[in-house]
């Protein structure tokens, strides 16, 4: 039987960032659904990775609706490209529904459109450089 | 028509160029943003064109390259997600009243005008849509699909063997909701009333729907599907 706090999560985007979370979720008794355009990239996810992985191009709409985007709960696009993510975010989220939809960008300049757009954003480099900046404490933290 | 427009084009390669003369030439000022840096210098020399190098769907970019003051922005390049936050950041941050991206996955015009782009055109939509009307291009000049392809409007030249050359429009009989809007004879332009006859290289501008577009091209030119 299916654990009804199953969720299934579409991730974009199968690098460092992608596989990290697809190797966290699935584990975790979630469905996962993987899509890279680079078949070697799927070495990244591990033994305990029992979800699915497809092979194809994000930025083409058909392999969106492959990857059952319109049943998931979350869609994270993790690729290296700020656009590839914002376009297939958005789509996540305005055609298919998706409640929580998550870009990485690293384009600051970006998140006001994200914003307008109703997609969430990670900034990996901010991200890191806060936690480092906060512990050397060159700021006061307020 | 002739009101003067500030054009953004984001872009490359020969269409880019074509776009710019062409624009250039009617008066409209254009600004080009292209990430090649050798293009740029090339299309510098050549067009009387502003040039900015860069990528098209960097924010600073997109204002360095003044699209707070552009009526249109045409965003160009071979890729469907740049073309799509070109035509978000113009819209939302620079209130760019109109932007057109071209997609290369058909599904994207629909997905395109949903996320806020003014129009999304793909080749690939035109071209099937022209194949599949299963007219010959010899006769349809040029046609253009409005309102999300629910009515398009069609070019079409009269040749030696249209079997309308030489009958009046009532006597044709076009199905109902299909219109001539506008005959070119002799490169003038003439408002068409029933009793107008129509003659051998005429052009007309046809508006039609598509459940009747092949029966009026078929009246007009004799061509069949």
């Amino acid at each position: 039987m299916k654990d009804p706090k199953s969720k299934l999560a579409v991730i974009i985007g199968c690098g460092r960032l992608g596989s990290y979370i697809a190797n966290s979720l699935s584990p975790a008794g979630h469905d996962v659904v993987v899509v890279d355009n680079r078949e070697e990239a799927f070495e990244a996810l591990s033994s305990e990775f029992s979800g699915f992985s497809i092979e194809g191009d994000a930025t083409e709409f058909d392999v969106l609706k492959q990857a059952h985007t319109d049943r998931a709960d979350f869609f994270v696009s993790a690729t290296a490209s700020d656009d590839v993510n914002l376009m297939a975010a958005q789509i996540a989220k305005k055609v298919f529904g998706v409640a929580r939809a998550i870009a990485r960008i690293h384009n600051t300049e970006k998140h006001s459109l994200c914003r307008d757009m109703g997609i969430e954003t990670v900034n990996p480099t901010k991200l890191v450089g806060d936690i480092v900046i906060r512990s050397l404490q060159v700021f006061d933290e307020t | 028509m002739s009101r003067q427009m500030n054009i953004l084009i984001v872009g490359g390669g020969k269409p880019v160029y074509f776009l710019t003369r062409d624009f250039s030439s009617k008066g409209h000022r254009v600004t080009i943003v292209n990430h090649d840096r050798e293009e740029c210098r090339r299309l510098t020399r050549k067009l009387p064109a502003t040039v900015v190098h860069g990528e098209g769907s960097d924010p600073g970019v997109l204002k360095e390259a003044g699209a707070s003051a552009a009526d249109v922005v045409l965003a160009v390049t071979p890729h469907d997600e740049t073309n799509l936050v070109i035509c978000q950041l113009a819209e939302l941050s620079y209130k760019v009243p109109r932007t057109l991206a071209l997609v290369n996955d058909p599904e994207h015009e629909t997905v395109f005008q949903k996320l806020g782009v003014t129009t999304a055109f793909s080749i690939t939509q035109i071209l099937v849509a022209m194949i599949e009307q299963r007219v010959s291009y010899r006769e349809i000049v040029s046609m253009l699909p409005v309102g999300e392809g629910k009515v398009n409007l069609t070019e079409v030249v009269l040749d030696s063997g249209a079997p309308a050359a030489g009958k009046t429009l009532m006597e044709i009989g076009l199905p109902e909701d299909c219109l001539v809007a506008v005959i070119l004879r002799d490169d003038r332009p003439l408002i068409p009333r029933g009793a107008t006859m129509l003659k051998q290289q005429d052009r007309l501008v046809l508006m039609t729907l598509p459940e009747n577009h092949r029966e009026a091209i078929r009246l007009l030119t004799g061509t069949t599907g």
